[in-house]
């Protein structure tokens, strides 16, 4: 038993992480979610807001973590559309631009009385990372003369009264990593005192935690934070709970739980293996 | 002049945005020398595709191993490319019918918005996707307690791995007292997350901070010229 | 194991999958519309006013500005009845399109096999179309408005940007970013690739400004501060035992962390074990760390194993 877990073929290994997420996709296994502090923190920073407040919605993430970011991102829009506010979308990463179009799609789909450009508005990705932040913190219309389709910011309802995002009353930033979370805590958060919350990766999110809550006033940290937001906007708003397409995060919590448990095994093992072996090496 | 000009352009442009961010009358100057930065990383987007035709060139040319698969990372660029400048496929703005190229570049539909829904988005997902094999395998063979340090580490990953699942809360369902809640597995994750996890990364984050001030200041006073490179 | 056995065993394996992927796919085809996307057309037509400007109609006329858009209808909402009287249709490009989706996701999850044919050719698809996916990007979205449109304000307004706004005219100043862009080119002539040191300083400069400017202010200064915080919790009820050990704990562990990487003493005495306590949070750190990015990473692989089995195959409802 021992020689042969010694040389297990890692395709075995393989294939138990593909069954132990494949099986729960499968079988639909859904759990129930308990709202962590965290998720609560940030569900509030959006749900404390004055309905039709100004949000910018900043999507720092490709299709490389759209699997982890996109329910989140998709949750804020729901939130935000829900509760009236004014979203204001823009992207940092070249591919973050088509994340975009998707919330937008949830938004006509689902909210077909909103209207684009009275209750949101879409900017062209930039380059540059930081140096947009730097420059929107001032003048918004220095790096975004237009919108997506444009039109100039002045002739835009929602816009032609901001004058730079000091004027948001809140920035929700979906970050995949570098630019992303840490820079719009740099250059916009606190320098700015600019209310951001946060919605990021699983690999970024223990390293936002110091930010929180001065600098930062909530982090979605990974899929579970994500389940646990929908979870948090499904109590408040059932219209939503009824909404298949609003619970992407909590189905892929299912798969998780195994998974996980799967990496607990396979780390218990391979130390069992190590020490058996030390000691039969010692013996 | 072949280096002292790039270092004279580094400190200035490096002191102009230091300057522009205390003194409100140079605020303007740093305004335009990030327009310029933001136009610059462009460029670098450019430099970054013709570095890559130009090594798929040389090894199509010199027919190393693997010459036909920089064949079809070649095609592929150049066809993305292709389709996306030309805008194929994308119909004018709405607002401005009658300017056939106002339309949106990867609008739904189009040829270029075709290849990155069905080439661009699998591939890059897939790819990352696969870490989740390769984390799989290095848990089996790699992670050990050997030490007391790597036991913490491990035993804090089960807590985390446990408690950010439905597992934390149903593991100590109907036994657990109401007084030791705090040892649930999902509780215990927050406040590992909220002690011991923020201080940790609270001492590393002002560590680089320190570091990256340093390295900046190193440039800006021209003491560190590696950005040049060799002559 | 010897070379042979090594073919023998992958041989096996290749041919358990493709056994096991035809009976998934048989299933799947007899079930359900597998890999079939299915579109409803739109119509949009624009007439042209008296003042020149146009507006949509919904009866178009010789003349008229006309074009069809296409939008999904996604498996749940499709019924019969759409595809019976013609409001819906199949739309081959789009169908052809999930079908190459789906295999090349399996060519890069046929690496877990081992190497081969099918992945390499992937894997040079995804650099191609990645690369070429967001020079398009820069040039559309940075290059022709922020640019293009600063030096030939009237030419980018009457070809790609009419909403653009020319009253301030070409503004010259921005010929240096221009010049700045063709110099970093020269980094991959064969010589003459000292030019490109000009804008690549450009960019050090500026990133060397921010880099200072922003982790002075919210790395080091806002995470001394926040780190400063009461060691002695009171609320209503009084004195608070749980919050206060908090709060010495985060103290101490910020400290002991703090000290281990300063290497300028040696960690010898009190400063060894201080750093020693340092490194064990620090672990706990990066205990963390890992579990949440173990967390990360399968969340991705589920997103692509319901791609497969939703919007491929029809195992489950499609999202």
């Amino acid at each position: 038993m021992l020689k042969t877990l010694q040389n297990l073929d890692r395709r075995w290994i393989f294939l138990s992480m593909l069954l132990a997420v494949a099986i729960p996709i499968l079988t639909r296994t859904v759990f129930p979610e308990v709202v962590s502090k965290q998720a609560k923190m940030v569900f509030d920073a959006i749900e404390d807001l004055p309905d039709g407040s100004n949000v910018l919605m900043s999507y720092d993430f490709d299709p490389a973590s759209q699997g982890e970011l996109l329910p989140m991102a998709q949750a804020f829009t729901r939130h935000c559309s829900v509760k009236g506010h004014k979203q204001y979308y823009m992207a940092l990463w070249p591919l973050g631009s088509p994340m975009v179009d998707l919330s937008i799609d949830t938004i006509q789909s689902e909210y077909p009385d909103m209207i684009y450009g009275e209750d949101y508005v879409k900017f062209d990705y930039k380059a540059g990372g930081e140096a947009v932040i730097r420059m929107i913190t001032q003048d918004l219309r220095g790096m975004f003369p237009m919108d997506s389709k444009g039109v100039p910011l002045d002739n835009i309802p929602m816009t032609k009264n901001i004058k730079n995002i000091q004027d948001m009353d809140l920035i929700v930033n979906v970050s995949a990593g570098d630019p992303g979370t840490k820079q719009w805590v740099q250059f916009a958060a606190t320098p700015f005192g600019l209310t951001t919350v946060s919605g990021c990766t699983g690999v970024q999110a223990p390293q936002m935690y110091p930010y929180i809550p001065e600098q930062l006033a909530g982090v979605l940290g990974a899929i579970k934070a994500a389940a646990e937001y929908e979870a948090a906007i499904d109590e408040a708003y059932p219209s939503i709970a009824e909404n298949p397409r609003a619970q992407e995060a909590k189905r892929r919590m299912g798969p998780q739980l195994v998974a996980h448990s799967l990496m607990i095994g396979l780390i218990v093992i391979g130390n069992w293996i190590f020490f058996v072996s030390r000691k039969r090496g010692q013996a | 002049m072949k280096r002292t000009v790039p270092l004279i352009i580094a400190i200035v442009a490096g002191f102009v945005l230091l300057i522009a961010n205390f003194i409100p009358f140079a605020e303007s100057w740093g305004l335009t020398a990030q327009e310029w930065f933001n136009i610059l990383a462009v460029g670098a987007m450019v430099l970054g595709g013709g570095n890559l035709v130009k090594l798929h060139l040389m090894k199509v040319s010199s027919k190393r191993k693997g010459w036909g698969y920089s064949v079809v990372t070649i095609a592929c660029f150049f066809g993305t490319l292709f389709f996306g400048l030309l805008k194929i496929g994308v119909h004018p703005n709405p607002l401005t019918p009658d300017y056939a190229w106002s339309g949106y570049y990867l609008e739904n539909g189009s040829t270029l918005w075709w290849i990155y829904e069905h080439m661009v988005v699998p591939l890059t997902s897939m790819m990352f996707a696969m870490l989740a094999f390769y984390v799989a395998t290095a848990a089996f063979r790699a992670f050990r307690a050997k030490n007391t340090e790597a036991t913490l580490l491990l035993v804090t990953a089960g807590v985390v791995l446990l408690g950010r699942t439905y597992a934390g809360v149903w593991l100590f369902e109907g036994w657990l007292p109401e007084s030791m809640q705090w040892l649930r597995f999902d509780n215990l994750t927050v406040w590992i997350m909220d002690i011991p996890n923020t201080a940790g990364t609270r001492a590393i984050t002002i560590g680089i901070a320190l570091g990256v001030v340093a390295t900046s200041l190193r440039i800006l006073l021209g003491v560190d010229r590696s950005y040049l490179g060799q002559d | 194991m010897s070379t042979d056995t090594t073919k023998q065993s992958n041989a096996l394996i290749w041919g358990v999958i493709f056994i096991i992927g035809a009976i998934m796919l048989i299933w799947s085809m007899s079930t359900s519309r597998t890999g079939q996307v299915w579109v409803t057309a739109q119509q949009h037509a624009f007439t042209q006013l008296s003042d020149g400007s146009y507006t949509s109609t919904d009866a178009p006329a010789s003349g008229d500005i006309e074009w069809t858009t296409y939008k999904k209808v996604s498996d749940r909402d499709l019924t019969q009845e759409m595809i019976d009287n013609g409001s819906a249709t199949l739309s081959w490009s789009r169908t052809i399109g999930l079908w190459l989706a789906a295999i090349f996701t399996l060519f890069i999850l046929s690496f877990l096999v081992g190497d081969n044919p099918a992945y390499k050719f992937a894997e040079a698809m995804v650099v191609g179309t990645s690369a070429g996916y967001v020079m398009v990007i820069g040039l559309w979205d940075v290059f022709v408005p922020n640019l293009l449109g600063k030096l030939f304000p009237t030419l980018v307004q009457s070809w790609a940007l009419p909403g653009m706004d020319v009253a301030a005219g070409s503004q010259l100043l921005y010929i240096v970013p221009a010049i700045l862009i063709v110099m970093l080119l020269f980094q991959l002539m064969p010589s003459g690739g000292w030019i490109s040191r000009w804008p690549i300083a450009f960019f050090i400069g500026i990133t060397a400004g921010y880099r200072m400017i922003g982790y002075v202010e919210a790395d080091l200064v806002a995470q001394i501060k926040a780190g400063i915080i009461p060691l002695w919790i009171t609320g209503q009820g009084g004195f608070e035992l749980w919050p206060t050990v908090n709060a010495l704990l985060l103290t101490i562990a910020t400290l002991a962390a703090m000290v281990y990487f300063f290497f300028s003493i040696e960690h010898k005495g009190l400063v060894g074990k201080t750093a020693r306590v340092g490194i064990w949070f620090l672990m706990i750190t990066f205990g963390a760390s890992f579990g949440y990015t173990v967390m990360g990473r399968i969340a991705l692989l589920a997103a692509r194993l319901e791609f497969l089995f939703g919007d491929w195959l029809h195992f489950i409802p499609s999202s």
